[in-house]
């Protein structure tokens, strides 16, 4: 089993070192970076919205339960939920969400390319495929995701706020006056980061799975669900290995 | 010309292929034929570096395929063109793309030249009014027209065709296996086609390996077939019961 991941880990390495050589023709990667842009960017707007409102709306009624009949000064609720949000509920959940429809769809792209020896055609056309069928999907996404997560931020506070004056009984004042307070430019930087890491995951996990996948539509859907897993994992892993380095 | 030399490829322990040696002449069909497992696909994967040996050389001309570098084996292979048993076209990718795409990535051919080209390997494959279609909107047997354009856009030293016939009916199989044979000729290429269509065999069959249980069984040409007195291409040839009253009704006429 230990081995088996090795194996994985030395494979994806390997495979990686093609994906970032020296690609055979940049205009035709430019195309494929606008495309990806669109896909990943846009064609995530509406899951990304959905779920930061929810983050926002539930943190914030969370934070009052927590609060109610403490010391604690009311205003907190603005700060806590702030902090809470950029450092890491916007970042992780957000890509944990992107991870499920991002990954399996590459990995099915991928891994569809592979079954019907798309990839192939194109190894004997003299292409390097990692880097033709990737890199344009990282760069895609390195560029869209810290965008959605910034904005997936943004929406959070906003429902937090919503939520927490409408609902909660605090009032806006105190709620603006916490989201004000001490704030410290670097825990968004922290999150800009996360999000750096947290997209190349996605993208190069699922791609490896994909582009390794065996014959069969089974080998398919596993491949898929792989995707989904192993970034999931791996995300939550780099979130702490981020924190520990920029935070512990 | 493609040289193979004592090929041996395993798989899980399996051995598939045990040590195949054959010269693919230049300027000629040659077909690789043998049972479904016989291992004729590996071999052509092999050939063309989809799938490495365990042991064992392939040349192309005087070049030792598996001693390139990366590098080295990514310029061979724009001399090399394939036909794909499914015939791999990019779905997201009209016919005229398809054809286009190899220019594109490989050439600084200004548009028109591209086009130019395009469409006359478009026309070479008896092909016209296609170019804005999608794959999934034409018929397999235009795919496969449109992946021998593809595979030959680049003016290609050595064709691969895997399978060019499955999934046709025997008069468009036919007129597949005259294109292949023609453009061979035209461009003087060494054109290897993996098949089990005995049809072809007999049409275009100028240099055949016939591979059994990943060992060569037998070589020569279709003329020596209807000739020869060996067993198993008898068998496996002339299956049916009506090939071969065919086949000796033809070697009557013969005499």
């Amino acid at each position: 089993m230990i081995l088996r991941q090795f194996y994985h880990l030395g494979r994806y390495s390997l495979w990686l070192l093609k994906v970032f050589s020296r690609p055979e023709k940049a205009r035709m990667y430019y195309n494929e970076v606008l495309r990806q842009i669109e896909e990943i960017g846009f064609g995530s707007l509406k899951i990304v919205f959905i779920i930061s409102v929810f983050i926002g709306a539930v943190t914030a009624i969370q934070l009052s339960y927590q609060f109610g009949g403490t010391l604690i000064p009311s205003y907190y609720i603005g700060y806590t939920l702030r902090e809470m949000i950029i450092v890491d509920l916007a970042p992780t959940i957000t890509s944990l969400v992107l991870a499920g429809k991002i990954g399996s769809s590459i990995a099915a792209e991928i891994g569809g390319m592979r079954q019907k020896e798309i990839i192939d055609a194109m190894e004997i056309m003299g292409l390097n495929t990692p880097a033709f069928l990737v890199l344009p999907k990282i760069i895609g996404a390195v560029f869209s995701v810290p965008l959605l997560i910034i904005l997936a931020a943004g929406l959070s506070i906003f429902s937090g706020f919503a939520t927490a004056t409408a609902l909660a009984g605090f009032t806006p004042a105190d709620f603006i006056k916490g989201l004000t307070s001490f704030y410290d430019s670097y825990t968004v930087w922290v999150m800009i980061i996360k999000a750096f890491f947290f997209s190349f995951i996605i993208v190069t996990v699922s791609a490896y799975h994909g582009y390794f996948v065996k014959r069969g539509s089974i080998e398919l859907g596993k491949a898929g669900t792989d995707a989904i897993v192993y970034s999931s994992i791996l995300i939550l892993i780099a979130d702490y290995v981020i924190a520990q380095v920029m935070m512990g | 010309m493609i040289k193979a030399i004592n090929i041996h490829k395993s798989f899980d322990g399996t051995e598939v292929l045990k040590g195949i040696t054959f010269d693919f002449r230049k300027s000629k069909t040659n077909l690789i034929i043998g049972r479904s497992g016989a291992g004729k696909t590996v071999l052509l994967k092999t050939l063309v570096g989809l799938v490495t040996p365990d042991e064992g050389e392939v040349w192309y001309d005087d070049i030792n395929f598996y001693k390139l570098s990366l590098k080295e084996t990514r310029k061979l292979r724009k001399k090399v063109g394939m036909l794909f048993q499914g015939n791999a076209l990019f779905d997201s990718m009209t016919i005229e793309e398809n054809v286009r795409f190899p220019l594109d990535m490989f050439t600084d051919m200004s548009f028109e030249e591209k086009e130019k080209q395009v469409n006359y390997c478009l026309n070479r494959v008896e092909l016209e009014g296609v170019n804005d279609k999608y794959p999934s909107e034409i018929s397999g047997g235009m795919q496969k027209r449109v992946g021998i354009a593809r595979a030959i856009v680049m003016n290609p030293e050595y064709l691969f065709c895997d399978e060019p016939n499955s999934g046709l009916d025997p008069k468009t199989a036919l007129i597949i296996d005259e294109l292949i044979q023609n453009i061979t000729k035209e461009n003087n290429m060494t054109t290897i086609i993996n098949t089990h269509d005995m049809n072809s065999v007999m049409e275009i069959g100028e240099n055949i390996l016939l591979l059994d249980n990943g060992k060569v069984a037998w070589t020569g040409s279709k003329e020596e077939i209807m000739h020869t007195n060996n067993k198993y291409i008898e068998n496996f040839i002339f299956a049916s019961p009506f090939l071969k009253k065919l086949k000796n009704q033809a070697l009557d006429n013969f005499k």
